[in-house]
């Protein structure tokens, strides 16, 4: 864990640079990433071991920067709508209601109550398949397997029901700024009751065979540990805070959609460590299970699901600023989206949780880490590089 | 930890009993879902090339090419969406934007080829396997990414326009505007269409922007008769528009009138500018109305002298004396005149050409002489009775009502015609006789049936909400009159059929079921054709003529090298059609006064 007392490690010169010797033999200076096995997408981390103990690191980021941002401030508004969710793959769908909802409060937009009922529904489908992703990752960094291969086989099952309600079974585009672009089709609910059990049947495996398993206990337990004090001054968000014990949940503490119509509270853990990160992790996912059964049960049958638009081909928006953000698998997602009363966005920042957690968290937590539990802390975050650069 | 946790992860050695959940052959065995966004197809029977789907395409993924076998024709451009498929991001925005529900996508999503540029095709005419692909994504009907409805218009109510000539339509305020010009997708469609090719989506575009000036500079880029036609245009740009296709129409005609409305004339006048240096040469136009008019501010424009000479005592020729003032009145045309004149076109009113100067005075005189005469005379049924004092043509009625002239006002009468002209007799008189009577006892008869109609769907709306009785397949007999030479009224059979099987003119009719339609006066609207009297026995004889109309090239030049001819006398009655052709003989006029350069 993070000492604070750093008196017996190396100092720092003016410049910021470590203040070592690398020939004396003593240290190491090594690269995790941008290709690694244990990375997590295209970020590199430059690591210095003392031995086996990390002594300071750098994380790298600009293999993954595409300029979504600056591509947005030359499309339409309609235009921008399918490239958002290319700027998270894992979980896209947090781009699409943001960004939707954003452009909806600066033009006067009203949605109708299905589109809200099915956006939500939506949402928690994206997290559930986030988190089978992550818990697969998890148990991959140390040395786990076939965890990964069952929870791709589920979220497989999950991409599924995104194929038969969107279209669409990665790049959903489907969450479009005025509404959603259809119903739920007949007979969705059974099916996504069948997915639903599936992915249930899984978790209790994964249950006994890795949160139950004593070599996971001994690598995870204990380590990597996030005190609370930091949350305020790292922006630490979502399961990573709540694992501190913190019930930070966006759903809860700013509704929005049809949250503050579902029963439900934040999950949260205790002790702060790997392990715990990834108990509120696999529990968020089976309170997101509840949640599609709740949307499900109680969404509105019939409705409009878009909202009548003007002309998208040269839609202008007054002039307005908004921030709008929502609960993402890894914490708090926003759109910050300016607009100067022409048909383009003046400009948009993405505000992805990743950024924090695994830039300026990650570099002090993995000091006096053990060399071999790197790729599992910076997993334990659950960051998604594309939404750092964007 | 506890010795479960050494035990529990043992438990996964059951799968070694499961069958796998893997499918051997999925590219075979799994169809995409219904609504999966697959490979594009487009139904050549609906695509009407607006291009829509190329402007959305946030990839520049599409490209509007023309196509073999597919011509271009009014209403379709006849390009055709190639889709590149290494930018393609399948968003199916081009879907949903697509104007006619041609284009959609199947949910097939296997296409294996080894030469990477045949991953541009275009949809529906190469063909592919999933042409016929019942299942994949497709706009609901309901569902635009604009409003399809027409922003509805103002209009008096019958009650309150019909004891007046009051223009019924009221023209759209600035927020209304706006509505309309913003369901547009500037396809250009409607240019293609527009005889006179006005820049529509262009000031469609002020009209959006609030830029009215911009607005006026490109209305008289191409027609100086905006006030006329931002009102009686037949405004087949609509007919071409993509949003009828599943929507209304954009109210083209009526935003015209928009623009034109919110700048006031001096203001007009100042942004269309100064005419360019004399040229010393001198044009002589005959007729004032929207041809010799165009004529006449394309020639001044360009530095020629230009002399009109209009037989009646105000300008505007057929749209003055032969639309009634509800539907065009006479302030807005005289802008429209003023805005010429300012030009610094002459225009000699109560100058008759062949009473007052003669063609061969024009000759002399003038370097070009453009006939602009319209058609002021109206055709005879020739029935039975039709020579008959109280049996009058609609054009003559027209412009007698026009000039203020005192008309016998009938207490009942009978039109026979289905066109506009007829609607538009029927229309005043029904006003008159309102005014003089307190009713209104106005009989239309037309010889097609309702569905077949001539006249202007609105027309025939208005007409029936203004009282008007229209009787559709009636075929006229004879005037019937008394002993004492008393008109009483019409005589008509039930018509079975108007053409033959050739497409020829010739009725047929059904004498067993016979009316008579009571009337004091009758008043025949079945057409008009141009008094041609002007040009004396020596120069009717040396033009070339063609079924009746002078014969022209197709600059609008006669057979006489001096003389071009435009306008409703040489290509019927149409008045963008008028403004069209006046400036092709301006154009014409203006390369035949000017030097050309020698070649070599």
């Amino acid at each position: 864990m993070f000492e604070l007392d750093r008196s017996q490690y190396p100092q720092k010169k003016a410049d910021g640079t470590l203040d070592i010797d690398l020939t004396s033999g003593k240290y190491l200076k090594l690269w995790q990433g941008p290709q690694h096995p244990g990375i997590t997408g295209n970020m590199a981390i430059e690591l210095t071991v003392c031995g086996d103990e990390v002594v300071d690191a750098t994380t790298h980021v600009g293999y993954l920067h595409r300029g979504f941002e600056k591509l947005m401030e030359r499309r339409t508004f309609m235009q921008c709508f399918p490239i958002v969710c290319r700027i998270c793959v894992p979980e896209p769908d947090f781009n699409e209601y943001c960004y939707a909802a954003a452009v909806e409060e600066l033009a006067g937009l009203e949605i109708p109550e299905l589109a809200h009922w099915i956006r939500t529904l939506i949402l928690e489908m994206g997290r559930v398949n986030s988190y089978l992703m992550y818990l697969g990752g998890q148990a991959g960094a140390f040395g786990q397997g076939v965890i990964g291969q069952w929870t791709t086989y589920v979220r497989d099952l999950m991409l599924d029901r995104f194929e038969e309600l969107t279209g669409a079974r990665i790049y959903h585009m489907f969450i479009i700024p005025g509404g959603v672009r259809d119903n739920l089709p007949d007979g969705f609910a059974g099916r996504m009751e069948e997915t639903l059990r599936e992915i249930e049947s899984v978790l209790a495996d994964v249950d006994r065979v890795m949160f139950h398993n004593a070599v996971f206990k001994k690598r995870a337990v204990g380590v990597g540990v996030i005190d609370t004090a930091w949350l305020d001054s790292y922006g630490i968000t979502g399961p990573n805070a709540r694992a501190a014990g913190v019930a930070k949940d966006v759903r809860k503490d700013q509704p929005y959609l049809v949250y503050p119509e579902l029963e439900f509270e934040a999950v949260t853990g205790k002790d702060s460590d790997i392990y715990t990160r990834a108990d509120v992790r696999r529990r968020d996912l089976l309170l997101s299970l509840d949640l599609i059964r709740q949307i499900l049960s109680r969404l509105p049958k019939t409705g409009a699901v878009m909202t009548k638009l003007p002309n998208v081909l040269h839609w202008k928006i007054p002039r307005g600023e908004t921030y709008v953000r929502g609960e993402c698998s890894r914490g708090e997602y926003g759109y910050y989206l300016v607009t100067d009363g022409s048909g383009y966005p003046r400009r948009v920042n993405v505000r992805g949780p990743s950024y924090t957690h695994s830039i300026a968290l990650f570099e002090r937590m993995v000091i006096n880490a053990n060399i071999s539990d790197v790729a599992a802390l910076l997993v334990s975050l659950h960051t998604y590089p594309p939404e750092i650069e964007r | 930890m506890s010795i479960s946790d050494v035990l529990s992860p043992f438990t996964a050695w059951k799968n070694l009993f499961r069958d796998p959940v893997t499918i051997k052959d999925p590219l075979n065995e799994r169809p995409g879902a219904a609504r999966y966004r697959g490979f594009h197809k487009n139904d050549m029977d609906k695509c009407i090339g607006c291009g829509t789907c190329e402007t959305i395409c946030q990839n520049g993924a599409i490209d509007m090419l023309p196509v073999e076998g597919i011509p271009a024709v009014q209403g379709d451009s006849g390009l055709r969406p190639r889709i590149d498929y290494g930018r393609c991001c399948w968003c199916a925005l081009c879907v949903d934007v697509c104007m006619t529900g041609s284009l959609t996508m199947s949910n097939e999503y296997k296409w294996v080829e080894s030469d990477p540029d045949l991953f541009r095709f275009t949809p529906g005419v190469d063909k592919k396997y999933w042409d016929n692909a019942e299942l994949g994504y497709q706009r609901h009907d309901e569902k635009h990414l604009m409003p399809v409805a027409r922003e509805e218009m103002p209009e008096l109510h019958p009650e309150a326009r019909l004891d007046s000539f009051v223009e019924i339509v009221q023209g759209y305020n600035i927020e209304q505007a706006k509505l309309e010009a913003d369901r547009c997708v500037s396809c250009g469609l409607c240019i293609a269409t527009c005889p006179a090719h006005m820049a529509i989506p262009d000031y469609i575009k002020a009209v959006r922007d609030g830029d009215y000036e911009r607005g006026v500079q490109l209305l008289y880029e191409t027609n100086p008769f905006s006030q006329v036609c931002g009102r009686v245009c037949t405004h087949c740009c609509e007919d071409s528009c993509a949003a009828r296709h599943e929507g209304d129409p954009i109210a083209i005609r009526w935003l015209k009138r928009h623009i034109i409305d919110q700048v006031p004339q001096e203001k007009v006048i100042e942004l269309i500018g100064k005419p360019a240096a004399p040229t010393g040469k001198k044009v002589a136009i005959i007729g004032a109305g929207p041809a010799g008019l165009t004529a006449a501010f394309d020639l001044a424009r360009l530095g020629h002298a230009v002399t009109v000479y209009e037989a009646q005592a105000a300008g505007g020729g057929m749209t003055r004396y032969g639309i009634p003032e509800y539907r065009l009145p006479y302030n807005a045309l005289d802008r429209d005149i003023a805005v010429i004149t300012a030009m610094g076109v002459e225009i000699k009113y109560n100058q008759r050409v062949g009473t007052d100067i003669t063609m061969q005075q024009l000759e002399a005189d003038y370097d070009a002489v453009v006939l602009a005469i319209g058609l002021h005379q109206g055709r005879s049924t020739r029935i039975p009775g039709s020579d008959h004092p109280q049996v009058r043509k609609a054009v003559d009625l027209l412009r007698q009502i026009t000039a203020g002239e005192t008309i016998d006002v009938p207490k009942s009468m009978v039109v026979i015609g289905g066109g506009n002209v007829a609607m538009d007799i029927a229309r005043s008189m029904a006003r008159l006789q309102l005014q003089h009577y307190g009713e209104i006892r106005v009989t239309l008869t037309a010889l097609e049936d309702k569905a077949h109609f001539l006249a202007d769907p609105v027309e025939i709306k208005e007409s029936l909400e203004e009282q008007i009785n229209i009787l559709d397949s009636r075929g006229p007999q004879a005037c019937v009159i008394d002993d004492n030479g008393k008109l009483l009224g019409l005589k008509t059979w039930k018509v079975l059929s108007i053409f033959d099987a050739e497409r020829r003119f010739a009725p047929k009719y059904d004498p067993a079921d016979e009316q008579i339609h009571e009337g004091e006066m009758i008043v025949e609207a079945i057409g008009q054709m141009a008094d041609v009297s002007l040009l004396g026995d020596a120069l009717t004889e040396k033009l070339e003529w063609n079924r009746g109309r002078i014969q022209i090239d197709p600059n609008g030049r006669t057979s006489e090298n001096w003389l071009w001819s435009a306008g409703d006398c040489v290509k019927g009655p149409d008045v963008i059609n008028a403004v069209a052709d006046g400036h092709r003989v301006a154009t014409s006029i203006h390369r035949a006064l000017t030097p050309q350069e020698a070649t070599a």
